[in-house]
């Protein structure tokens, strides 16, 4: 019994969520929604997930830190180097005839694949005419990615992908080591726009020549990655792309006529000319 | 109220394993037959690595359908779904799937744990749950969710276990598991397809 009334308080608690605060986790994929609903009300020591409720309504303490449990943190630069390789050799080719690009980074999390497009993007001289739009829900994964400061014994790793992704430099341009922390060169964000957007409740807001979107679908259910993937059709410039996580795919959707596979096995997809 | 629910109620088998996994599930999954009743959701212990090698080998050795889980898919009966590397695999309330890049649980992703968990909340009694051979503990709290939810839970025997810990451990927190070896499990599994 005490599954079905959790389900419930979980309802509710979304409901809380966005009648209070407007943040709308109601079509995200439930199992994993309720995964860390119930990890946060173990470790924000909580004995039902209805008092965690009465304290996200009335304590402004309590959203930030469930916040931190139901949005994505996990993430790596240049994380699938071969997705960024295929950036490189197929689609940045493309992009290289356009005067001026705007890239969407949607979903940025901390800000991992927001630096390692930027590293990309200058290897490939096209830097300086790029404005990235690096967006997300959750302000303090935004502050983080604004700071881009790194645990170093990450950078190994990250190190590591970069060279696999064909990397044309050494990660170690890009940064200094300070106390335990690799700090990014701010230049790598110079024409960066950090913004709270929300592909649940928010609209188009520029034409975009990429959008990278990767790891962000899996956590909505069929008809939220319906209204994400319509806004990224309706943001892509006419032959815009669109790059998702190696899992993901435009299969159950209904926009998947709108875009033509590009590089399968890497999940980027090319907006085709409207009909 | 029944004691067992009817082999009709029934609407799914999730099994995990992990170390000695390939050895337990070849004696298992090629003896379904393509008409077997139910859909298998697996979850094997492998390293992160993008190319699941346990799928094309599964392919080319059974008579159901051996596909790697896709987010979203709904699960037919006469399919077995693998875990993709490197993510959780969880079961949504309507019988479609969900992945997930959430943090290791047991240190592992794909968990055991996630997937019976979940597979539980949206199955309930008609779930039967199976952890094989393995050198962790991963399962066991999800073992007892599906006992918890009414569904069957089943172990493989310890004793003839390629290693015993991982039943052992799940025996322990869901002490209503059945034990069996893998020719009984065989025989188990296809007397549900007689059924």
């Amino acid at each position: 019994m005490r599954d079905v009334i959790e389900d419930i308080e979980i309802q509710l608690l979304l409901e809380a969520l966005f009648q209070r605060y407007h943040y709308d986790f109601r079509h995200y994929a439930r199992a994993s929604v309720k995964r860390r609903l119930v990890q946060a009300r173990q470790q924000l020591g909580f004995t039902t997930i209805s008092a965690m409720q009465e304290a996200l309504l009335h304590d402004a303490e309590t959203l930030p830190r469930l916040l931190n449990y139901l949005t994505v943190q996990v993430s790596e630069m240049f994380r699938d180097p071969s997705y960024f390789k295929a950036l490189r050799e197929k689609v940045l080719p493309h992009l290289r005839t356009y005067p001026s690009l705007k890239v969407w980074i949607a979903g940025c999390s901390n800000g991992e694949e927001l630096y390692s497009l930027s590293i990309l993007f200058r290897e490939e001289g096209l830097d300086q005419r790029t404005l990235f739009y690096a967006t997300d829900i959750n302000p303090a994964a935004l502050r983080a990615a604004e700071a881009g400061v790194y645990p170093l014994d990450q950078v190994r790793k990250f190190t590591e992908n970069h060279q696999k992704s064909g990397g044309k430099t050494s990660l170690s341009d890009y940064y200094v080591a300070d106390y335990g922390r690799a700090v990014f060169d701010k230049s790598l964000r110079a024409k960066t726009v950090f913004s709270d957007h929300s592909l649940v409740t928010d609209a188009v807001f520029a034409e975009m020549h990429l959008i990278s979107c990767r790891n962000v679908l899996i956590y909505f259910d069929r008809a939220l990655q319906d209204r994400a993937i319509g806004l990224f059709r309706d943001s892509l410039a006419r032959q815009g792309f669109l790059g998702l996580g190696s899992k993901e795919s435009l299969r159950f959707t209904k926009h998947a006529a709108s875009f033509a596979p590009f590089v399968p096995a890497e999940k980027i997809f090319q907006r085709r000319e409207a009909a | 109220m029944s004691d067992a629910p009817a082999s009709t109620a029934l609407k799914a088998v999730a099994i995990g394993a992990s170390a000695g996994a390939v050895q337990a599930l070849l004696h298992v999954l090629p003896a379904l037959p393509a008409a077997f009743p139910l859909p298998v959701l697996i979850v094997v212990h492998v390293p992160p690595d993008r190319a699941n090698a346990l799928v094309p080998l599964f392919q080319s050795k059974c008579d159901v359908i051996v596909k790697e889980a896709e987010d979203k898919e709904r699960v037919a009966p006469g399919v077995v779904y693998f875990a993709p590397s490197d993510y959780h695999l969880l079961v949504e309330a309507d019988g479609t799937l969900s992945l997930s890049l959430d943090e290791p649980v047991n240190l592992s992703r794909p968990s055991i744990d996630v997937l019976l968990e979940s597979a539980a909340d949206a199955f309930g009694e008609g779930l039967i749950g199976v952890v094989l051979t393995g050198a962790n503990d991963d399962g066991a709290v999800g073992l007892k969710a599906v006992t918890d939810a009414g569904g069957l839970a089943i172990v493989e025997d310890p004793a003839g276990a390629f290693v015993p810990t991982m039943p052992e451990a799940a025996l322990r927190a869901a002490p209503t598991a059945r034990a069996m070896d893998l020719d009984a499990l065989r025989a188990f599994l296809l007397s549900l397809d007689a059924a």
